[in-house]
């Protein structure tokens, strides 16, 4: 199959000389697996295909079957996913909550050990991207769009019920204020509802992500072993990573990408359709709903096209633009001093309640513990696989402590400025201006309701939909990128045709589960893989010090 | 008329090649001219090698070996990228002039209707250089 040519090239590699280390010094894993040995390779129609057989088929399956399912007996399999994941995030919030700590400290740590100075893809690698590329493509592919949706919904949210304060039934409490509420209190209320906020959106996240990102980018690009889930389990289950076990990792992360992506894809459709119905009074309905997913298809199919460097990379770059453009608009009309004051503020709220808020046993919020963190943390976990193996692929040349800082950091401090900017604003019409049709508006209104009561609405709302859709463009594609590399047993470098038929099919689920009902059932379903992966990325953990220990550091 | 011929070639399918590696050679000995192996591949491990380093080893002593049949002078370049299978065609473009080659010589697909959407390398080169390309198409 495809080591055959390496079969016809002289013994240029006699074991005695080695394999060559990658740029510089580093310590590839000593397998006689060759990448792409399990794969299909065929042309059917003059179309070529490299695939790697047992997770390209068993993951087809899964995903037809879960579909079929879904569609076919919607009303039975909804309550059951609901239940499964209810009963997760009720009796394993807590493994959420820790494993994600986990991820967190281990993170922060590697920054500040010696450990940071070991460089992906060897001592002497060069970055392939430059710093406004690279931290463009972390952040759209991270959470881009969900930044669009709850940064003014989840503030409003959080202050509503820590306003609220305790209410109990029968001793259980029943209400959703984060910890202890703030009953009345107005800026205890505000100083809690920003600091939860940034904590789902903080440093938690971006640990996940880093962790699947760090423990794949060691692993393929020094240790020499495919860029797919799979290669991290290596230090622990060695060649065996080869067979079923691999497989079964491989085929998950799979499921968890489609579903993640399909299922934002069809409700990000329906938001950016409520924006533009709200806005020009477009019809929200099916058609433009199906005729919204088809043109982010396309343009996700041309940048595909395209490739990372020109596709993903200036998409992403021109959304940087974009929302940054955004954010100072809403900062410089909206309450200036009170934002100014607000991102201090907030950060200290955020690191004094950090504690309380991620501690992981005897919380007496059951509500938001479990309701809002865990729920968030699975989904965060979930998406990790695909996000991870992304920000993997683009982190070639960086050290361990760049990376880290670029990938914790840096996009946590963009958090809490976007989030104290969107937040207080809507916080601020609400308590100062009276304001209350953006609280009372539904959650994927509320950022252009508030933008309504800042001047030039038509242009940032405009901007603010223009956001949603190009986001949903690059973590389509950049998932197309995933998945197929992934299928196709960690080859980075298989056939155009594959990533088409990936973005293809996002784009069917998508229509399909939108028009044929049962998204909501299949979200549930790619979150209950947040907790497979809490393992994985556990695993990911041991495997990245590991990895690291048997590193040379740069100088 | 040409003094360096540049030949790229895709270490995964070298079988499918053999014929076009042939031509190239009869090129190269009629004009004596040297050639230029370049090879495009991914940063990440591959089929081909685990490193682009490893990749780099490969081509030379493929080139060597060509050497070996056809007695021109050989040389090698290897280009890695993100996404060499977006990429190379931009790459062989930067190739033919960072290796100031006079004659490309490459191997492509007979025309089918996929090229609209995804044009054969060949065809992209000839486009964007302006040295001969000499394109050979393989009927398998």
């Amino acid at each position: 199959m495809d080591n055959k040519p390496q079969d016809q090239s002289p013994d240029e590699n006699a074991p005695s000389e080695g394999i060559p280390a990658p740029e510089g010094a580093a310590n590839l894993i000593d397998t006689d697996y060759v990448i792409g040995q399990d794969n299909i390779t065929a042309s059917p129609m003059g179309i070529d295909v490299d695939l790697h057989g047992k997770v390209f088929i068993f993951s087809s399956i899964v995903i037809l079957l879960f579909v079929i399912l879904t569609l076919a007996l919607q009303e039975q399999m909804e309550p059951i996913f609901n239940s499964m994941f209810s009963f997760l995030t009720t009796n394993l919030g807590w493994f959420f909550l820790l494993g994600a700590n986990v991820f967190v400290v281990l993170a922060l740590v590697l920054i500040f050990t010696p450990l940071g100075k070991v460089r992906i893809g060897g001592a002497d690698a060069t970055p392939d991207f430059g710093y406004a590329g690279w931290f463009s493509m972390l952040f759209a592919a991270g959470m881009g769009i969900g930044l669009m949706f709850y940064g003014v919904s989840e503030p409003l949210g959080h202050y509503g019920t820590a306003m609220g304060g305790i209410t109990t039934e029968d001793g259980v409490r029943t209400d959703w204020a984060p910890l202890g509420g703030a009953a009345g209190d107005q800026a205890g209320a505000i100083d809690l509802s920003m600091a939860a906020t940034i904590f789902h959106w903080g440093f938690h996240p971006w640990g996940a992500y880093a962790i699947v990102g760090l423990s794949l980018a060691i692993f393929a690009f020094n240790k020499g072993l495919p860029l797919t889930m799979r290669s991290i389990f290596y230090p622990i289950l060695g060649e065996r990573i080869w067979g079923w076990p691999g497989h079964v990792i491989d085929i998950l992360a799979v499921f968890a990408t489609l579903f993640g992506l399909t299922t934002s894809l069809g409700i990000g459709a329906t938001q950016a359709a409520g924006g533009l119905n709200y806005l020009f009074g477009i019809p929200s309905g099916d058609t433009t709903l199906v005729l919204l997913i088809l043109g982010i298809t396309i343009v996700a199919l041309g940048s595909i096209l395209l490739g990372v460097d020109k596709g993903v990379q200036r998409l992403s770059q021109l959304n940087m633009v974009l929302a940054a453009l955004l954010l100072l608009f809403v900062i410089a009309v909206g309450p200036t001093l009170m934002i100014a004051t607000g991102i201090i503020d907030n950060l200290i709220g955020y690191v004094t309640h950090l504690p309380a808020f991620s501690m992981p046993f005897g919380r007496e919020d059951a509500n938001f513990s479990q309701g809002w963190t865990a729920f968030y943390w699975a989904w965060w976990i979930a998406w990790s696989p695909f996000v991870g193996m992304f920000i993997a692929r683009v982190s070639r040349g960086r050290t361990v402590r760049e990376f880290l800082i670029s990938v914790l950091l840096v996009p946590t401090m963009a958090s809490v400025v976007w989030m104290t900017a969107f937040g207080t604003t809507a916080i601020d019409q609400v308590v100062n201006e009276g304001i209350t049709e953006v609280q009372d508006a539904a959650l994927e209104l509320q950022l252009f309701t508030m933008l309504e009561y800042l001047p030039l609405t038509a242009i940032t709302s405009f901007v603010g939909i223009t956001l949603v859709i190009v986001f949903f463009i690059t973590s389509s594609d950049s998932g197309s990128l995933v998945i197929d590399s992934i299928t196709a047993g960690g080859k980075v470098d298989a056939p155009k045709p594959q990533r088409i038929f990936w973005a293809l099919i996002e784009g069917a689920l998508a229509i399909a589960l939108l028009l044929g009902g049962g998204l909501a059932a299949l979200q549930t379903a790619a979150l209950t893989t947040g907790l497979p992966f809490t393992l994985v990325l556990l695993v990911g953990c041991y495997g990245i010090v590991k990895g690291l220990m048997s590193e040379p550091r740069a100088k | 008329m040409f003094n360096n011929i540049m030949v790229p070639v895709d270490l995964a399918h070298l079988d499918t090649l053999e014929p076009a590696l042939s031509v190239v050679a009869d090129m190269a000995k009629q004009y004596d001219a040297r050639i230029t192996y370049v090879g495009v591949t991914a940063n990440a491990p591959t089929s081909v090698a685990r490193t682009p380093q490893e990749y780099e080893q490969k081509l030379e002593a493929f080139a060597q070996d060509r050497h070996n049949v056809h007695g021109q002078p050989v040389s090698t370049k290897v280009y890695s990228s993100t996404d060499p299978i977006a990429n190379v065609d931009d790459l062989l473009v930067k190739a033919t002039k960072e290796t100031g080659a006079d004659l490309v010589m490459m191997a492509t697909h007979l025309p089918s209707h996929l090229d609209a959407v995804m044009p054969s390398h060949g065809g992209k080169v000839a486009t964007h250089t302006d040295v001969s390309v000499f394109l050979i198409r393989l009927t398998h």
